[in-house]
């Protein structure tokens, strides 16, 4: 019951619950009221248009059509609700033949069912209606039969979900007949969405009767249903409109009610639609928006200088800060790693720096500056030549970073197209050029090849090739390796770092992976919920690392000499929930040298005379870190997570 | 080394796997296109006989002296063996016979010849408007309806995209003769003699199909929006405009073309109404005429004209669906 109070909590639900209602109500007791009237001969008074006497005027016997137009609701909505009837009984047993005879004769029904579901409606009534004769009953026929093809394949899918249960299969293990299993297992359990198509079926019967009944092929005088009337109607259009415009208003809402209240139930009970209508979703979103602060400036050395970075998005329970107020700076020809786990904001950084962070996520910083650009201010042409020339991004999966419908060449080149200026011919040699210089073997064939004949690697290879189409000074690169292949990773890292000693380019890596980040980077970021927590020299990751985290991700990668038997390292507990922050710091509640004030106050990034800087109370407090052992099915659980 | 091993080793196996789905794709949409075909010529055939009664009777009317009914049945061939019938209707359809109209004893063909024109130009026109309304509406809707922006929008689009979808296409021709023909008089409400006469039944039977499709690709574009080579698109920095026709637009055509194949033969179907509507001189104002006339022969055709007709358009779209996303020729079965 409380499913369906869902219908009427939309207004188009509303809206259709109440015309359903009032045309079935109508239906009921139009002819009784209004019969008289809607038969009464006044010759003296035919075509007439619009009055006060006869809202939609009179027909050529001088009779009222706004009565007979109410008066026809009754004949209208029999007619639709037989010929569903129809539609849904034959559907049934077209639907339920597998089932019942088996699986050749089944089958049989099943194709002839998928080629009639092929034809439209109108032409399988058009057929039927010339086999039963003109008139009502033919047209009931007709259009019941028309309705039944497609009736039947919507039973057939629903009987084959039910039917694969287990208790349909333990019936049938218990030795009950087919037919029984049929009428007591499946049919109950297929009812509701049944119900739901069959009145939107009759909406559909609604409109197509009136159809056939305009062309002259449904009811006939002196029977009048709305079709009928706007056959007799369309003929004087140009005399009194309102005798075609009062029933064809009134199919169109009939029709309409009908269709919606289905539509409306069977989104409220989560029953699927045969013609797939979606009705809009009711859930809202709504961004905040934070002031900027003054800009700094920069030094020239520096290529990206980013301060109190924030990435907000709107939440169910107020704003989430997936990143919280980071600031690092990135000097030419520098290579400096972002690690931390999953939801640690080390990706959201990459694409909030490179100004990707869609709606509705905002993005806010004292300073954000390329190259010496603002990159806060208005999106200008000027400032994405800049960034389309100047900063590379590799993603994370080659696979579907590509467009699948057009050629790798034309990809490249169009960064040469606009930002350039260069025309076709001479974009695309650069973007052999280039694909060559990352070396992809016969670059002016794979030029002309669609990205899914490219392999993994070779298609993060053309991503940093597309990269190089400008004269990048910074690559940003999010997890570069992650979806490769293990055998293909170390080329792609050692292209990295090929382009960044010839050109002199910057490099920002993001990674979860400690091993990877240390031996490609100078400079090593670690997060953790959002905030940077540490900031060291690669070199020193191994055995200078202050922070408790930190000393826990790097004791957590298994050495070359690590025995696989024994179980691996983890961090105990789970990653921070950007939605739910906890007090103090954020690491507190894994960290072993957690102290009272560890939970209550949030420790600053400090940075020492070496230029090192780490945020903890306890940095560098030597503890024997302790590594909680787990088994290896409970580790790849909480990787997955 | 490693690279150009792993180029050599995924041409070929692209290469055979391609051509391969190809023949099978081929093969099976050929099969099943020629038992359609099979079973909606013989579903004409038997139209006839399954008429209660005696459709050389109901056509020439209780009147007619029984010498002439039962001649006209011999000339049709009624009293042989069903058998030879279907035997001569198939060879009928093979040499371009299909029989002579009992009302107007002319060569059903030619009348099939001398109406379908109208009805094709109808169709494509229609086809085309409906694309060109549908595809810019649903792509702009798209854009400013992604990652739940324009809540209003969507919900104003979606509702009267929803409600004007419903609305039969005979009912929308209906409104558009009281408000351009009668109303204001711009537009020619009947024939075909003038390209003003195209307007109005063109765009009743596109508007609805219009609305349809425009939904559709709206959702398709919302969902193709987020994805990864999108983004890749983005950090290209591209114009808008490209990133949105030239990248996200392509990938949102390909899956919007299955519903939009269903739409296309519906509107095929679709003409004999607003035919009727409109008196459109095509197949569908002669298949209500001869139908109301008991004229059988040319009732048989044109149903059979219509089937072959939207036979060809569900083959033409799996075939274009194929050629845009060679991954559907698999997906099918």
């Amino acid at each position: 019951m409380q499913r369906w109070k869902g219908v009427i909590r939309t207004p188009v639900g509303l809206a259709a619950t109440l015309l359903t209602g009032a045309v079935l109500v109508l239906a009921v007791v139009a002819p009784i009221i209004w019969s008289d009237d809607a038969d009464a001969i006044d010759t003296s008074n035919i075509l007439a248009g619009p009055s006060a006497d006869h809202w939609a005027g009179t027909d050529n016997l001088g009779r009222d059509i706004f009565y007979r137009t109410l008066v026809a609701t009754r004949l209208s909505v029999e007619l639709a609700l037989a010929a569903t009837a129809i539609a849904v009984v034959v559907g049934l047993i077209l639907g339920t033949a597998s089932f019942l005879l088996g699986r050749r004769s089944g089958k049989l029904v099943n194709a002839g069912v998928n080629i009639a579901v092929a034809f439209p409606g109108i032409l399988l009534a058009l057929f039927f209606a010339v086999i039963f004769g003109v008139g009502a009953t033919g047209a009931v026929l007709a259009i019941g039969l028309a309705g039944a093809p497609s009736m039947g394949r919507l039973t057939r899918t629903l009987v084959a979900s039910v039917s694969a249960r287990d208790f349909v299969d333990a019936a049938r293990v218990a030795g009950v007949g087919r037919m029984r299993i049929l009428l007591r297992h499946v049919l109950p359990n297929i009812s509701e969405p049944l119900v739901v198509n069959a009145t939107i079926g009759a909406g559909g019967a609604l409109l197509s009767f009136a159809g056939l009944s305009f062309l002259g092929l449904g009811v006939q005088q002196p029977s009048y249903d709305w079709g009928r009337l706007l056959f007799d109607g369309i003929g004087s259009i140009y005399v009194n409109p309102a005798a075609a415009l009062a029933p064809g208003a009134a199919v169109i809402v009939a029709g309409l009610a009908f269709n919606l209240f289905g539509e409306s139930v069977a989104k409220a009970l989560g029953v699927g639609v045969i013609g797939g209508i979606r009705l809009p979703s009711t859930a809202a979103a709504v961004a905040t928006a934070a002031p900027a602060e003054e800009s700094h400036a920069s030094t020239d050395d520096v290529v990206l200088d980013v301060r109190d970075l924030e990435v907000v998005f709107p939440g169910p329970a107020g704003p989430i800060r997936p990143v919280r107020g980071i600031s690092f700076a990135v000097r030419r020809g520098e290579a400096v790693g972002v690690v931390g786990e999953s939801g640690s904001g080390k990706s959201l950084t990459a694409l909030a720096v490179s100004r990707l962070v869609g709606d509705p996520g905002r993005v806010d910083a004292s300073c954000l500056e390329l190259l010496g650009t603002d990159l806060r201010t208005a999106d200008t042409k000027a400032q994405r030549q800049l960034l389309g020339t100047s900063l590379a991004m590799v993603f994370q999966d080659p696979m579907t970073s590509f467009n699948p419908t057009r050629r790798m060449g034309s990809q490249l080149a169009e960064v040469a197209r606009h930002h350039q200026g260069m025309d076709r011919r001479s974009a695309l040699a650069r973007a052999v050029d280039r694909m060559r210089a990352v070396r992809i073997t016969e670059p002016e064939r794979r030029a002309h090849q669609y990205p899914h004949e490219f392999s993994g690697g070779m298609r993060q290879r053309a991503m940093i090739g597309m990269g190089l189409m400008g004269s990048p000074a910074l690559i940003i690169a999010d997890e570069p390796t992650t979806a490769l292949d293990v055998t293909v990773q170390q080329q792609v890292l050692d292209l990295l770092a090929a382009i960044r000693a010839a050109d002199d380019v910057a490099l920002v890596l993001i990674s979860h992976d400690v091993t990877v980040v240390g031996e490609v980077c100078d400079r090593v970021l670690v997060m953790y919920a959002g905030r940077i927590v540490e900031d060291l020299p690669a070199t020193e990751l191994a055995t200078g690392a202050r922070h408790p985290y930190t000393r826990a991700l790097v004791a957590a990668v298994p050495a070359m000499d690590t025995d696989l038997d024994e179980p691996l390292a983890v961090i105990p507990g789970r990653p921070v929930d950007p939605a739910d922050v906890p007090e103090g710091c954020a690491y507190a509640a894994r960290c072993p040298l957690a102290s009272a004030r560890c939970l209550t106050e949030d420790p600053a990034l400090e940075t020492d005379v070496a230029g090192r800087r780490v945020a903890c109370w306890h940095a560098g407090e030597p503890v024997a870190i302790e590594i909680e052992d787990r088994e290896i099915d409970e580790l790849e659980e909480v990787e997955a997570s | 080394m490693a690279s150009a091993s792993s180029a050599i080793a995924a041409t070929p196996r692209v290469g055979r796997l391609g051509s391969h789905a190809w023949l099978r794709f081929g093969v099976r949409r050929l099969g099943r296109l020629l038992i359609s075909l099979w079973v909606l010529v013989t579903a004409s055939f038997l139209m006839i006989h399954l008429i209660p009664g005696d459709p050389v009777r109901a056509a020439l009317g209780p009147t007619a002296p029984a010498t002439l009914v039962a001649a006209k049945r011999d000339e049709m061939g009624l009293d042989d063996p069903i058998l030879v019938q279907y035997w001569h209707y198939l060879q009928g359809l093979f040499t371009g016979d299909l029989g002579t109209s009992i009302v107007s004893q002319l060569p059903v063909s030619d009348i099939v010849s001398q109406r379908l024109p109208a009805t094709l130009q109808l169709a494509l026109l229609a086809f085309v408007v409906a694309v060109a309304i549908a595809v810019p509406l649903g792509v702009t809707m798209g854009v400013l309806t992604r990652r739940g922006h324009g809540r209003r929008t969507e919900l104003v689009f979606t509702t009267s995209s929803v409600v004007l979808g419903i609305i039969p296409d005979f009912l929308v021709g209906v409104g558009l003769v009281y408000v351009f023909g009668v109303n204001l008089g711009w537009l020619p409400v009947a024939g075909n003699d003038t390209p003003s006469a195209y307007v109005l039944p063109v765009f009743a039977l596109a508007i609805g199909p219009a609305a349809i499709l425009a939904r559709i690709i709206r959702v398709e574009m919302v969902t193709v929006l987020e994805a990864d080579f999108v983004r890749t698109a983005r950090a290209k920095r591209l114009p808008k405009r490209t990133v949105y026709l030239g990248h996200a637009l392509p990938n949102a055509l390909t899956a919007s073309l299955t519903l939009g194949g269903l739409i296309l033969s519906a509107m095929v179907a679709g003409t004999v109404l607003v035919e009727n509507v409109f008196a459109w001189p095509g197949l569908g104002s002669t298949i209500v005429s001869s139908i109301l006339n008991k004229d059988y022969q040319v009732v048989q055709a044109v149903v059979l004209v219509y089937g072959v007709g939207v036979l060809l358009v569900n083959t033409l779209v799996d075939v274009a669906l194929a050629l845009l996303d060679p991954r559907s020729m698999i997906r099918e079965d």
